[in-house]
């Protein structure tokens, strides 16, 4: 092969480090087009509140994550038990891709409703609140399952004791919620204010476009982390493998080197290469 | 099973026994919190009194840990953890016995921080009986999580640190349950604690069930 | 508009940890599939 034709086949390589696939990119492409238009419903199209004038604005993005987190630690609950069942690699990383993207959202949803709260209820943190305390455990309990995943540890293990650790973590939601209710047995969300039918169209209108668009970027995300997941415990089962061969290689090349007597340069790239 | 299970507890609670690890060092350190609670929440009777329900269970939450890092390292010293799985024992029985041991471990310093709590911070007890009994409910259910998670990070050379993020937002509701049932005990807050006890005795039986259940999981051999 | 700020905080903490976070995760899979073969890369073609 001539020096010329292997520069385009090296290009096609690098990009096809890339992660992405023909569905990723076009959920990326609708992402990028409809983030703008969510915007513009939820600042320009809709009217204030009566009650929450502006601040209202701020739910059409806390809503639709606060729903997205329970997605999202629902199926790290339903990957666990699969996993358990199955004993899948599969399932196991559907549940660890779940448990940071909702991590990610459920901190979203305790800032976005803070932010949201400091105008509306004068506060930036209310404890009397069932959702916000239970919102709040929940965001710790899922801490400590990614802080579980991140020690290195054998594979199997590591994926069995996840999945008890995510299992019990989705059992321990309702225990919180009921025990949190009992606690203070006063939440300040306007349930009924929301629910009561009083909604204009158009708002409700933007409240599904946020969780078709949000959605859309936690699917992203999701299936993004996923596949990162997937490449990081390739490099945990065989990096350890792959790493030890090319220190065998290079030990032996240098071998060579020192029995020819002279210094081969560059003999750690391109293994892929011819020869 | 139980015979089993009471073999496991024998056992932990013997090398325990024999290693005084927490008679020692783990209950000066229960006294200690509550020496450290009553410096750092001025000297004012009325504070203490008020706080002493949810200080008594931050304490018992914290000495778990202890416990139950305990517990694991003895599990690992010597392989013995191997020695269980060889053994030939129901997974259901070690846990019900490991459990059992820990519950024992913890009563006895939930006794000792009563104690110095009504003393030192001159709180009278109410409703004795109630004391007592959610005392006992909330330790069945921290002892179960703890045995639960107490397993989990054997093996992975992190143990000390990764076993609190782990285990205590899990206990938070019996933190809330017990701090109500206690506060009720002592008359500081309105709150029906007899309603509570119920919601500390719903957290220990489906920590139990799910122990009984997880643990052969945690066991087997990879 | 009342609340400006707040909005302003809100959305943008929203939307940016999103596209930061998005963006580190597809940086990390890029760099992380340089040390696995092409054929491992997918767990379709993976086949395990």
């Amino acid at each position: 092969m001539s020096s010329v034709g292997a520069a385009s086949p090296q290009t096609a390589q690098a990009a096809d480090y890339s992660v992405s696939s023909r569905g990723t990119r076009l959920l990326g492409v609708f992402i990028l087009v409809s983030v703008p238009v969510l915007l513009l419903f939820a600042f320009v199209f809709t009217e204030a509140d009566d009650t929450m004038e502006d601040a209202v604005r701020l739910l059409y993005i806390h809503v639709p994550v606060a729903v997205l987190t329970y997605v999202a630690f629902s199926l790290t609950a339903v990957g666990s038990v699969a996993y358990l069942w199955k004993r899948s690699r599969w399932w196991d990383t559907v549940a660890h891709a779940a448990a940071e993207v909702g991590v990610v959202f459920c901190g979203l949803t305790l800032v976005t409703g803070s932010i949201w709260g400091r105008p509306t209820w004068n506060t930036w943190w209310e404890w009397g609140d069932v959702r916000l305390v239970t919102t709040l455990v929940l965001f710790l309990v899922f801490v400590g399952y990614l802080a579980f995943r991140s020690v290195p540890a054998e594979p199997e293990t590591r994926a069995k004791r996840a999945a008890v650790i995510g299992i019990i973590g989705a059992i321990n939601i309702p225990i919180v919620n009921r025990s949190v209710e009992w606690w203070e047995n006063n939440t300040l969300h306007q349930q009924s204010s929301l629910t009561d039918g009083q909604l204009e169209d158009l708002t409700l209108f933007t409240w599904f476009l946020g969780t078709v668009v949000l959605g859309a970027i936690f699917v992203w995300l999701l299936i993004t982390r996923f596949r990162l997941a997937w490449l990081e415990e390739e490099i945990d089962r065989h990096g350890l493998v792959t790493a030890l061969e090319e220190r065998r290689a290079e030990s032996h090349v240098g071998v060579e080197a020192a029995v020819g007597g002279s210094v081969v340069g560059g003999f750690q790239d391109n293994p892929g290469g011819p020869q | 099973m139980l015979a089993d299970a009471w073999l496991v507890a024998a056992k932990d609670l013997k090398v325990e026994w024999r290693a005084r690890i927490i008679i020692n060092q783990v209950a000066p350190f229960t006294l200690l919190i509550v020496v450290l609670f009553g410096l750092a929440l001025d000297a004012d009777p009325e504070t203490l009194r008020n706080t002493a329900p949810g200080l008594f269970w931050v304490a018992v939450l914290l000495i778990t840990l202890l416990a139950v890092q305990r517990g694991a390292a003895i599990e690992t010293s010597d392989g013995a953890q191997e020695r269980i799985l060889l053994s030939d024992l129901d997974p259901a029985a070690v846990f019900l016995g490991k459990a059992l041991a820990l519950l024992v471990q913890l009563l006895a310093l939930e006794v000792l921080l009563g104690v110095a709590i009504v003393v030192l911070f001159d709180v009278s007890v109410g409703d004795p009986l109630l004391m007592v009994v959610s005392a006992l409910a909330a330790s069945v259910g921290i002892a179960a999580a703890g045995t639960i998670y107490g397993v989990l990070a054997v093996g992975l050379g992190v143990r000390e640190t990764l076993l609190p993020i782990l285990l205590l937002p899990v206990l938070a509701p019996v933190l809330i349950s017990a701090t109500r049932t206690f506060g009720d005990a002592f008359d500081r807050v309105d709150a029906d604690g007899w309603a509570w006890l119920g919601m500390l005795a719903m957290f220990g039986v489906i920590y139990m069930v799910s122990g009984l259940l997880a643990y052969g999981v945690l066991l087997e051999e990879t | 508009m009342t609340h400006l700020g707040y909005l302003i905080a809100g959305w943008s903490i929203g939307l940016g940890t999103l596209a930061v976070y998005g963006w580190s995760v597809a940086r990390r899979a890029k760099a992380a599939a340089r040390h696995v073969p092409a054929d491992r890369r997918r767990w379709m073609s993976a086949n395990d």
